[in-house]
Protein backbone atom coordinates (compact mmCIF):
# COMPACT_ATOMS: atom_id res chain seq x y z
CA UNK A 1 0.00 0.00 0.00
CA UNK A 2 2.45 2.96 -1.42
CA UNK A 3 -0.99 4.93 -2.12
CA UNK A 4 -0.03 6.63 1.77
CA UNK A 5 3.28 7.77 0.44
CA UNK A 6 1.75 9.42 -3.08
CA UNK A 7 -0.68 11.30 -1.01
CA UNK A 8 2.30 12.42 1.00
CA UNK A 9 3.27 13.76 -1.83
CA UNK A 10 0.00 15.12 -2.83
CA UNK A 11 0.25 17.16 0.34
CA UNK A 12 3.39 18.78 -0.49
CA UNK A 13 2.21 19.99 -4.07
CA UNK A 14 -1.30 20.90 -2.08
CA UNK A 15 0.96 23.60 0.69
CA UNK A 16 2.90 24.84 -1.75
CA UNK A 17 0.39 25.94 -3.61
CA UNK A 18 -1.99 27.19 -1.03
CA UNK A 19 0.76 29.55 0.55
CA UNK A 20 1.37 30.76 -3.07
CA UNK A 21 -2.04 31.49 -3.44
CA UNK A 22 -2.35 32.99 0.62
CA UNK A 23 -5.20 30.27 0.74
CA UNK A 24 -6.63 29.82 4.42
CA UNK A 25 -8.50 26.62 3.02
CA UNK A 26 -8.40 24.01 0.23
CA UNK A 27 -11.95 22.51 -0.34
CA UNK A 28 -11.64 20.65 -3.24
CA UNK A 29 -9.00 18.42 -5.03
CA UNK A 30 -9.09 16.87 -7.99
CA UNK A 31 -6.82 14.26 -9.16
CA UNK A 32 -6.60 12.14 -12.51
CA UNK A 33 -5.13 8.76 -12.03
CA UNK A 34 -4.66 6.65 -14.85
CA UNK A 35 -5.18 2.80 -15.32
CA UNK A 36 -1.89 1.82 -15.32
CA UNK A 37 -0.38 4.38 -12.59
CA UNK A 38 0.14 1.63 -10.77
CA UNK A 39 -2.05 3.09 -7.29
CA UNK A 40 -6.32 2.22 -6.55
CA UNK A 41 -8.07 5.05 -6.42
CA UNK A 42 -10.21 4.10 -3.54
CA UNK A 43 -6.98 3.91 -1.81
CA UNK A 44 -5.94 7.10 -2.39
CA UNK A 45 -9.34 8.42 -0.79
CA UNK A 46 -9.30 6.79 2.22
CA UNK A 47 -5.52 7.82 2.64
CA UNK A 48 -6.44 11.32 1.93
CA UNK A 49 -9.17 10.95 4.27
CA UNK A 50 -6.37 9.65 6.98
CA UNK A 51 -4.18 12.33 6.47
CA UNK A 52 -5.89 15.46 5.65
CA UNK A 53 -6.98 15.74 9.39
CA UNK A 54 -5.36 18.92 11.14
CA UNK A 55 -4.12 20.36 7.83
CA UNK A 56 -5.73 23.08 5.27
CA UNK A 57 -7.68 20.60 3.87
CA UNK A 58 -9.28 19.04 6.65
CA UNK A 59 -12.66 19.72 5.24
CA UNK A 60 -11.70 19.11 1.52
CA UNK A 61 -13.11 16.42 -0.67
CA UNK A 62 -11.33 14.47 -2.98
CA UNK A 63 -12.25 13.71 -6.50
CA UNK A 64 -10.70 11.13 -8.83
CA UNK A 65 -11.16 11.18 -12.53
CA UNK A 66 -9.94 7.69 -13.87
CA UNK A 67 -7.84 7.83 -17.23
CA UNK A 68 -8.23 4.67 -19.51
CA UNK A 69 -4.97 3.34 -20.71
CA UNK A 70 -4.30 4.55 -23.79
CA UNK A 71 -1.89 3.62 -26.42
CA UNK A 72 -0.59 4.96 -29.98
CA UNK A 73 0.92 2.95 -32.34
CA UNK A 74 4.23 4.19 -33.59
CA UNK A 75 3.50 2.43 -37.11
CA UNK A 76 0.21 2.86 -38.23
CA UNK A 77 -0.89 6.29 -35.91
CA UNK A 78 -4.25 5.00 -34.77
CA UNK A 79 -4.87 5.39 -31.21
CA UNK A 80 -6.29 2.63 -29.24
CA UNK A 81 -7.66 2.54 -25.68
CA UNK A 82 -6.83 -1.16 -23.26
CA UNK A 83 -8.09 -2.79 -20.76
CA UNK A 84 -5.94 -6.03 -21.05
CA UNK A 85 -2.59 -4.03 -21.21
CA UNK A 86 -2.07 -6.52 -24.30
CA UNK A 87 0.60 -4.31 -26.89
CA UNK A 88 -0.82 -5.31 -29.80
CA UNK A 89 -2.34 -2.57 -32.79
CA UNK A 90 -5.93 -3.21 -33.68
CA UNK A 91 -5.19 -2.32 -37.11
CA UNK A 92 -2.59 -3.34 -38.30
CA UNK A 93 -0.81 -5.57 -35.77
CA UNK A 94 2.54 -3.71 -35.16
CA UNK A 95 3.50 -4.19 -31.34
CA UNK A 96 5.23 -1.03 -31.73
CA UNK A 97 3.19 0.94 -29.18
CA UNK A 98 3.92 3.70 -26.96
CA UNK A 99 1.30 4.38 -23.98
CA UNK A 100 -0.06 8.10 -24.75
CA UNK A 101 -2.40 8.48 -21.31
CA UNK A 102 -3.14 6.20 -18.32
CA UNK A 103 0.20 5.38 -16.90
CA UNK A 104 0.59 8.17 -14.77
CA UNK A 105 -1.41 10.65 -12.15
CA UNK A 106 -1.87 13.98 -11.71
CA UNK A 107 -2.90 16.67 -9.35
CA UNK A 108 -5.34 18.48 -11.96
CA UNK A 109 -7.02 21.31 -10.04
CA UNK A 110 -8.09 22.47 -6.65
CA UNK A 111 -10.46 24.93 -4.97
CA UNK A 112 -9.56 27.07 -2.21
CA UNK A 113 -10.80 30.37 0.20
CA UNK A 114 -8.93 32.89 0.89
CA UNK B 1 -14.00 35.29 1.62
CA UNK B 2 -12.89 34.04 -1.68
CA UNK B 3 -13.22 31.09 -3.94
CA UNK B 4 -11.20 30.41 -6.39
CA UNK B 5 -9.73 27.68 -8.49
CA UNK B 6 -6.27 26.60 -9.15
CA UNK B 7 -5.40 24.57 -11.87
CA UNK B 8 -2.45 22.51 -11.07
CA UNK B 9 -1.93 19.62 -13.41
CA UNK B 10 1.19 18.32 -11.23
CA UNK B 11 2.49 14.94 -11.47
CA UNK B 12 1.78 13.44 -8.28
CA UNK B 13 5.55 11.24 -8.34
CA UNK B 14 6.96 14.34 -9.80
CA UNK B 15 9.32 14.87 -6.75
CA UNK B 16 10.40 10.80 -7.23
CA UNK B 17 11.03 11.17 -10.99
CA UNK B 18 13.27 14.40 -9.95
CA UNK B 19 15.81 13.07 -7.51
CA UNK B 20 15.67 9.75 -9.52
CA UNK B 21 16.13 11.75 -12.87
CA UNK B 22 19.69 13.49 -11.37
CA UNK B 23 20.87 9.98 -9.82
CA UNK B 24 20.53 8.30 -13.24
CA UNK B 25 22.17 11.43 -14.63
CA UNK B 26 25.36 11.09 -11.92
CA UNK B 27 25.55 7.36 -12.36
CA UNK B 28 25.87 7.40 -16.26
CA UNK B 29 28.89 10.10 -15.96
CA UNK B 30 30.37 7.91 -13.58
CA UNK B 31 30.04 4.50 -15.83
CA UNK B 32 27.97 2.97 -13.20
CA UNK B 33 25.71 0.70 -14.41
CA UNK B 34 22.70 0.85 -12.16
CA UNK B 35 19.56 -2.36 -11.45
CA UNK B 36 16.51 -2.44 -9.60
CA UNK B 37 15.78 -5.76 -8.75
CA UNK B 38 11.45 -5.79 -8.12
CA UNK B 39 10.26 -9.37 -6.88
CA UNK B 40 7.49 -11.17 -4.81
CA UNK B 41 9.54 -12.02 -1.15
CA UNK B 42 11.17 -14.83 -1.53
CA UNK B 43 11.96 -15.05 -5.40
CA UNK B 44 15.56 -15.25 -5.05
CA UNK B 45 16.64 -11.57 -5.37
CA UNK B 46 19.35 -12.11 -2.91
CA UNK B 47 20.52 -15.37 -3.74
CA UNK B 48 20.86 -14.05 -7.71
CA UNK B 49 23.28 -11.34 -6.05
CA UNK B 50 25.20 -13.91 -4.15
CA UNK B 51 25.56 -16.04 -7.50
CA UNK B 52 26.91 -13.44 -9.60
CA UNK B 53 29.42 -11.98 -7.35
CA UNK B 54 32.03 -14.42 -8.41
CA UNK B 55 30.66 -14.06 -12.08
CA UNK B 56 31.16 -10.56 -11.98
CA UNK B 57 34.65 -10.40 -10.39
CA UNK B 58 37.51 -10.13 -10.69
CA UNK B 59 37.25 -8.61 -13.61
CA UNK B 60 34.33 -6.23 -12.68
CA UNK B 61 33.49 -4.03 -9.44
CA UNK B 62 30.18 -4.34 -7.83
CA UNK B 63 28.15 -3.14 -4.96
CA UNK B 64 24.37 -3.57 -3.85
CA UNK B 65 22.15 -1.29 -2.25
CA UNK B 66 19.40 -3.53 0.12
CA UNK B 67 16.06 -2.44 0.70
CA UNK B 68 13.96 -4.05 3.35
CA UNK B 69 11.30 -3.30 6.17
CA UNK B 70 13.81 -4.96 8.84
CA UNK B 71 17.10 -6.44 9.42
CA UNK B 72 20.46 -6.51 8.01
CA UNK B 73 19.77 -9.71 6.88
CA UNK B 74 20.69 -9.34 3.30
CA UNK B 75 23.06 -7.10 3.30
CA UNK B 76 24.91 -8.96 5.62
CA UNK B 77 24.42 -12.19 3.17
CA UNK B 78 26.32 -10.23 0.22
CA UNK B 79 29.20 -8.57 2.65
CA UNK B 80 29.64 -12.22 3.15
CA UNK B 81 30.85 -12.49 -0.36
CA UNK B 82 33.02 -9.22 0.28
CA UNK B 83 30.85 -7.27 -1.67
CA UNK B 84 30.13 -3.71 -0.50
CA UNK B 85 26.32 -3.49 0.63
CA UNK B 86 24.27 -1.13 2.23
CA UNK B 87 21.00 -1.50 4.21
CA UNK B 88 18.06 0.57 3.96
CA UNK B 89 15.55 -0.02 6.30
CA UNK B 90 12.52 0.98 5.33
CA UNK B 91 10.76 0.89 8.81
CA UNK B 92 7.19 -0.56 7.76
CA UNK B 93 7.30 1.10 4.03
CA UNK B 94 6.39 -1.38 1.00
CA UNK B 95 8.96 0.17 -1.37
CA UNK B 96 12.13 2.55 -2.12
CA UNK B 97 11.95 5.86 -3.55
CA UNK B 98 14.66 7.86 -5.06
CA UNK B 99 15.27 9.74 -2.33
CA UNK B 100 16.60 7.25 -0.27
CA UNK B 101 18.81 6.25 -2.61
CA UNK B 102 19.84 9.91 -3.11
CA UNK B 103 20.89 9.74 0.94
CA UNK B 104 23.20 6.67 0.49
CA UNK B 105 24.55 8.46 -3.12
CA UNK B 106 27.87 10.38 -1.06
CA UNK B 107 29.02 6.53 -0.08
CA UNK B 108 29.00 4.72 -3.25
CA UNK B 109 32.42 4.02 -4.46
CA UNK B 110 33.02 6.00 -8.11
CA UNK B 111 35.04 2.94 -9.33
CA UNK B 112 32.62 0.77 -9.69
CA UNK B 113 30.94 -1.34 -12.96
CA UNK B 114 27.71 -2.40 -11.21
CA UNK B 115 25.42 -1.04 -8.75
CA UNK B 116 22.12 -3.44 -7.98
CA UNK B 117 19.48 -2.49 -5.89
CA UNK B 118 17.42 -5.08 -3.82
CA UNK B 119 13.90 -3.47 -3.86
CA UNK B 120 11.34 -4.84 -0.75
CA UNK B 121 9.99 -7.54 -1.74
CA UNK B 122 6.50 -6.65 -3.53
CA UNK B 123 5.06 -7.12 -6.70
CA UNK B 124 3.03 -4.23 -6.53
CA UNK B 125 4.00 -1.18 -4.66
CA UNK B 126 7.87 -0.57 -5.92
CA UNK B 127 6.98 -0.64 -9.64
CA UNK B 128 5.45 2.95 -9.04
CA UNK B 129 8.75 4.29 -8.15
CA UNK B 130 11.90 5.06 -10.47
CA UNK B 131 15.06 4.80 -8.36
CA UNK B 132 17.30 6.23 -11.00
CA UNK B 133 18.25 2.92 -12.41
CA UNK B 134 19.37 2.36 -16.03
CA UNK B 135 17.53 -1.64 -15.89
CA UNK B 136 14.84 -2.22 -14.07
CA UNK B 137 14.25 -6.29 -13.85
CA UNK B 138 11.75 -8.26 -12.44
CA UNK B 139 12.08 -11.68 -11.06
CA UNK B 140 9.73 -14.13 -11.13
CA UNK B 141 10.09 -17.79 -9.33
CA UNK B 142 8.73 -20.94 -10.79
CA UNK B 143 6.78 -21.89 -7.68
CA UNK B 144 5.02 -18.20 -8.03
CA UNK B 145 2.84 -19.61 -10.91
CA UNK B 146 2.96 -18.53 -14.57
CA UNK B 147 0.23 -16.52 -14.33
CA UNK B 148 1.70 -13.22 -12.83
CA UNK B 149 2.42 -11.28 -15.97
CA UNK B 150 -1.35 -10.52 -16.65
CA UNK B 151 -2.00 -10.24 -12.64
CA UNK B 152 0.66 -7.52 -12.12
CA UNK B 153 1.12 -5.38 -15.02
CA UNK B 154 2.60 -2.04 -13.74
CA UNK B 155 5.55 -4.02 -12.52
CA UNK B 156 5.97 -6.17 -15.90
CA UNK B 157 5.18 -3.37 -18.02
CA UNK B 158 7.77 -0.86 -16.46
CA UNK B 159 10.66 -3.61 -16.89
CA UNK B 160 13.39 -3.94 -18.61
CA UNK B 161 14.17 -7.54 -18.34
CA UNK B 162 12.31 -10.49 -17.20
CA UNK B 163 14.53 -13.49 -14.90
CA UNK B 164 12.60 -16.15 -14.76
CA UNK B 165 14.30 -18.14 -11.22
CA UNK B 166 14.10 -21.16 -9.46
CA UNK B 167 14.20 -22.72 -12.67
CA UNK B 168 15.88 -26.02 -11.14
CA UNK B 169 12.37 -26.23 -9.69
CA UNK B 170 10.24 -26.63 -12.66
CA UNK B 171 10.50 -30.16 -13.00
CA UNK B 172 8.79 -30.44 -10.21
CA UNK B 173 5.97 -27.52 -10.62
CA UNK B 174 2.89 -26.79 -13.22
CA UNK B 175 5.18 -24.06 -14.14
CA UNK B 176 5.09 -23.31 -18.03
CA UNK B 177 8.02 -21.61 -18.56
CA UNK B 178 6.78 -20.48 -22.09
CA UNK B 179 3.31 -19.50 -20.82
CA UNK B 180 5.07 -17.28 -18.20
CA UNK B 181 7.24 -15.39 -20.92
CA UNK B 182 4.50 -15.24 -23.55
CA UNK B 183 2.63 -13.57 -21.24
CA UNK B 184 4.82 -10.88 -20.09
CA UNK B 185 5.80 -10.14 -23.56
CA UNK B 186 2.26 -9.55 -24.63
CA UNK B 187 2.12 -6.39 -22.28
CA UNK B 188 5.89 -6.00 -23.13
CA UNK B 189 7.55 -7.17 -26.17
CA UNK B 190 10.64 -5.28 -25.35
CA UNK B 191 11.24 -7.30 -22.23
CA UNK B 192 14.25 -9.46 -22.02
CA UNK B 193 13.56 -12.89 -20.86
CA UNK B 194 16.36 -14.89 -19.08
CA UNK B 195 15.79 -18.06 -17.01
CA UNK B 196 17.68 -19.06 -14.31
CA UNK B 197 18.74 -21.01 -11.00
CA UNK B 198 20.78 -19.44 -8.64
CA UNK B 199 20.99 -23.05 -7.01
CA UNK B 200 22.73 -24.70 -9.93
CA UNK B 201 24.06 -21.65 -11.53
CA UNK B 202 21.75 -22.09 -15.39
CA UNK B 203 21.47 -19.05 -17.31
CA UNK B 204 23.88 -17.06 -15.39
CA UNK B 205 26.55 -16.63 -17.48
CA UNK B 206 23.59 -15.40 -20.53
CA UNK B 207 22.77 -12.66 -18.04
CA UNK B 208 26.12 -11.56 -16.93
CA UNK B 209 27.02 -11.14 -20.62
CA UNK B 210 23.87 -9.14 -20.77
CA UNK B 211 25.04 -7.16 -17.80
CA UNK B 212 28.37 -6.18 -19.70
CA UNK B 213 27.38 -5.29 -23.04
CA UNK B 214 24.74 -3.23 -21.10
CA UNK B 215 27.53 -1.69 -19.39
CA UNK B 216 29.38 -1.24 -22.26
CA UNK B 217 26.68 0.58 -24.04
CA UNK B 218 26.43 2.27 -21.19
CA UNK B 219 30.23 3.98 -21.30
CA UNK B 220 30.01 4.69 -24.94
CA UNK B 221 27.13 6.72 -24.62
CA UNK B 222 28.43 8.79 -22.03
CA UNK B 223 32.05 9.04 -23.64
Amino acid sequence: MHELSIITNLFELLEEKAVEQKANKIVHVKLQVGLLSGAVPDLLKTSFDIYKKDTMAAEAVLEIEEVPLKYQCQDCKTEMVKDDYIILCEKCGSTNLKAVAGTDMFLLKMDIEI
Amino acid sequence: MIKKEIQVKADLLGSNKAVAATIREKLSQRGILTLNLISSPGAGKTSLLESLASRIRPEHEMAVIEGDIETERDAERIRAQGIPAWQIKTGGACHLEAKMIGKLFPEIPSELDFLFIENVGNLVCPASFDLGEHIRCVLLSSPEGDDKPKKYPKVFTTSDCLLITKADLVPLLPFDIERAKKEALEINPALQTFVISSLTGSGLDEFVEFLKISLQNLRQKYA
